[in-house]
């Protein structure tokens, strides 16, 4: 990962895999555009749900930054693993799907509830060992890890945004939700395997 | 389980259900008045089979006394919504209370839907502990959960309430309500998920209905007349809506499916006054809840020789709605009339104005219209559970209420039966003179289709 555009590529098609889970998002401001019958109301449901989905990311990202001012890389490189494998395990054991509120939402409990489903699914955990090993070498300096940091999960929002908007508008005034019947694959069994994939390889390169 | 593709029973919309296959199994609870074990029976449905119209397979329960009453699936195309998305669970298992026993069957209807299997049995203590509730009654399958209401206390008095269970253990998890405010009654409850609002209605205590109607609660005006308002999120009562004590036994609860029409459509068994039953509509007003009398059905004037004795006194026969089923288009309601034999279809394209557009008769205390299959046997029983096809076309029902008071209105003992109509699309319908279940010695009750039917799922998106 020593090439920067390769670096902030993956980032990028990181927030798209996630954009693209209907869980993630893109159905919900589908739904709200449904039950309001404008199409403002998918476009208004999509800043919210991209901040929530940015402070859970941004969040892991920023601890893990500062957690390097004191912490060898390897340890982290270690403890991110872990929790990757040990996520990934518990998902493919039981599936416990994430519940929280309701179909009424304005824009505070859109963001919270876009913040606790990135974070019930560990987005942020899967973020991590990429931006650790892009992470430029020995920089002991907190500005530089916070900055970089920041970077790092706005480019990640952006192509989450991104494909949760396009998807979520297409969908709304294109396609409708008969898709959905058959083209919603099980992306937490997909997923519970990129944790534990993306585990594995963070502790073992 | 989870599978890599959504159910295909889950329809992001009543709309997009309408377009499902037709049904080729319909699941019947099945009653034993003679204190022997009750059942659920598999009727086959197919018009092309060979088996049409007769029962197919059979489950007993494993204890006596049980008295099924409603049962549900463990999912539904709530799994499909967006604040709690999981569709990769199965529609597969069917769970089946028994009223007087307090007992939860878990019954698998997968791999042969001919031959369903029970699981698992939760007992009435487990219950009780978990929950503090008895008498477990309407079963729906939530975004979050399968949620159940129950008639009343483990010691058989009040209040009533729901109660949560796991969709995939189903352990019973606890409460529902976090805040009951006034409400102490429960019988049936239902959603408007797209605004996180659950209704709820009454009937009573287990005390107050499982020895039969008892005249002196009713003609005080002690059975159920109010429908209750809840937060779906919050799990708090937000509004209490009146009838009036004279309006007795407001039952089912059929709101609107599609999650933006804030409506819906209650039956309400008896008036005191003139043993009429009617039908209301609970909507939103300015941000209020509002409820308003739409359709008035006026008792028939009879001979008392051909009454039983409990209405011998009134010289008529009470309609007594006791259910109703909403077309997933919201255009047609289904009521029956278990008193006087007739089962009528309204379409309530307007709910405030709906408009009669067929009529069967079949069964009915003085009546006893009969079937034209068996052109001379005279029917007893009534209309009463009744269950819609999704896309509309079929209508089935059976014509047993609940023991205790079944011997009050047909003393000379119910012979079962279950009948299907056809349903025109712009409205109308006919009695199917291919198709009649005789249960023998067992009682029919609520039925449920393969697949989903018109009261058993539930839709996020229009």
């Amino acid at each position: 990962m020593s090439e920067p555009l390769t670096f902030w590529l993956t980032l990028f098609l990181l927030g798209s895999y996630h954009g693209i889970n209907p869980g993630m998002g893109w159905l919900f401001a589908v739904a709200r555009g449904m039950q309001e019958h404008r199409t403002r109301a998918v476009a208004w449901s999509l800043p919210p749900i991209a901040l929530g989905h940015a402070l859970s990311i941004g969040g892991l990202v920023l601890i893990a930054s500062l957690a390097q001012v004191a912490l060898p890389l390897l340890y982290i490189r270690i403890g991110v693993a872990v929790a990757l494998v040990g996520l990934g395990v518990s998902k493919l054991i039981r599936s416990r799907h994430f519940r929280w509120g309701g179909m009424q939402v304005g824009f505070r409990e859109l963001t919270i509830w876009s913040f606790l489903m990135a974070s019930a699914h560990g987005a942020g955990l899967m973020v991590l060992p990429v931006v650790l090993a892009g992470a430029p070498p020995h920089h002991h300096h907190v500005a530089t890890g916070a900055a970089c940091g920041v970077w790092a999960t706005l480019v990640h929002t952006l192509g989450y945004l991104t494909v949760t908007a396009v998807v979520a508008l297409l969908v709304y005034r294109k396609f409708g939700l008969a898709m959905l019947r058959r083209s919603w694959f099980n992306l937490d069994l997909i997923w519970a395997t990129a944790l534990i994939v993306t585990g594995l390889v963070a502790l073992l390169v | 389980m989870s599978i890599w593709r959504p159910d295909p029973t889950f329809y992001p919309s009543p709309k997009m259900a309408m377009q499902a296959p037709a049904e080729k199994l319909a699941f019947v609870a099945m009653l034993n008045g003679n204190g022997r074990h009750d059942a659920l029976g598999v009727v086959d449905v197919d018009p092309e089979s060979t088996g049409y119209g007769h029962i197919v397979g059979q489950v007993d329960m494993p204890n006596a006394g049980d008295e099924l009453h409603h049962f549900g699936w463990n999912a539904c195309s709530a799994c499909l919504c967006p604040h709690a998305p999981h569709p990769h669970v199965e529609r597969r298992y069917l769970v089946v209370p028994g009223i007087h026993s307090s007992r939860i069957h878990i019954i698998d209807t997968k791999p042969d839907p001919r031959n369903p299997k029970i699981v698992k049995v939760i007992e009435p203590e487990t219950l009780a502990a978990r929950a503090g509730y008895a008498s477990p009654h309407t079963i729906h399958c939530g975004p979050d959960g399968i949620l159940v209401s129950a008639l009343g206390a483990p010691d058989g008095g009040g209040p009533g309430g729901i109660f949560v269970m796991d969709q995939e253990s189903f352990d019973v998890l606890g409460k529902w309500e976090l805040d009951r405010g006034p409400q102490h009654l429960a019988y049936d409850f239902w959603w408007h998920l797209g605004f996180d609002t659950v209704i709820t209605s009454e009937w009573g205590t287990p005390n107050m209905v499982t020895k039969g109607v008892n005249p002196e609660i009713l003609l005080s005006g002690g059975y159920g007349h109010r429908l209750h308002i809840w937060d779906l999120v919050k799990r708090r009562h937000q509004q209490e809506l009146d009838l009036g004590s004279e309006y007795q036994m407001a039952l089912e609860l059929r709101p609107a499916h599609d999650p933006t029409r804030a409506y819906g459509f209650l039956g309400v068994v008896v008036s005191l006054k003139d043993l009429s039953a009617s039908i209301w509509v609970w909507h939103r007003d300015d941000g209020k809840w509002a409820v308003k009398k739409v359709i008035d059905i006026p008792a028939e004037p009879a001979d008392p020789a051909s009454l039983p004795p409990l209405l011998q006194g009134f010289k008529a026969v009470p309609p007594l709605i006791t259910d109703i089923n909403l077309s997933l288009d919201d255009r047609f309601l289904y009521v029956s009339c278990f008193g006087t034999g007739e089962f009528l279809q309204f379409d309530v394209s307007d709910p405030f104005s709906p408009r009669k557009t067929g009529s069967v008769h079949l069964g009915g205390i003085v009546g006893k219209a009969a079937h034209p299959k068996q052109p001379k046997a005279q029917l007893n029983g009534g209309p009463q559970m009744v269950e819609l096809s999704r896309d509309g076309r079929r209508v089935y029902f059976t014509n047993s209420l609940y023991s205790p008071w079944d011997a009050q209105f047909y003393p000379e003992g119910i012979r079962s039966w279950m009948v299907k109509l056809d349903a025109k699309p712009e409205g109308g319908m006919e009695i199917d003179p291919k198709f009649f279940v005789d249960f023998g010695e067992l009682r029919g009750h609520q039925v449920r289709l393969e697949g989903g039917d018109a009261s058993s799922d539930s839709y996020c998106y229009a």
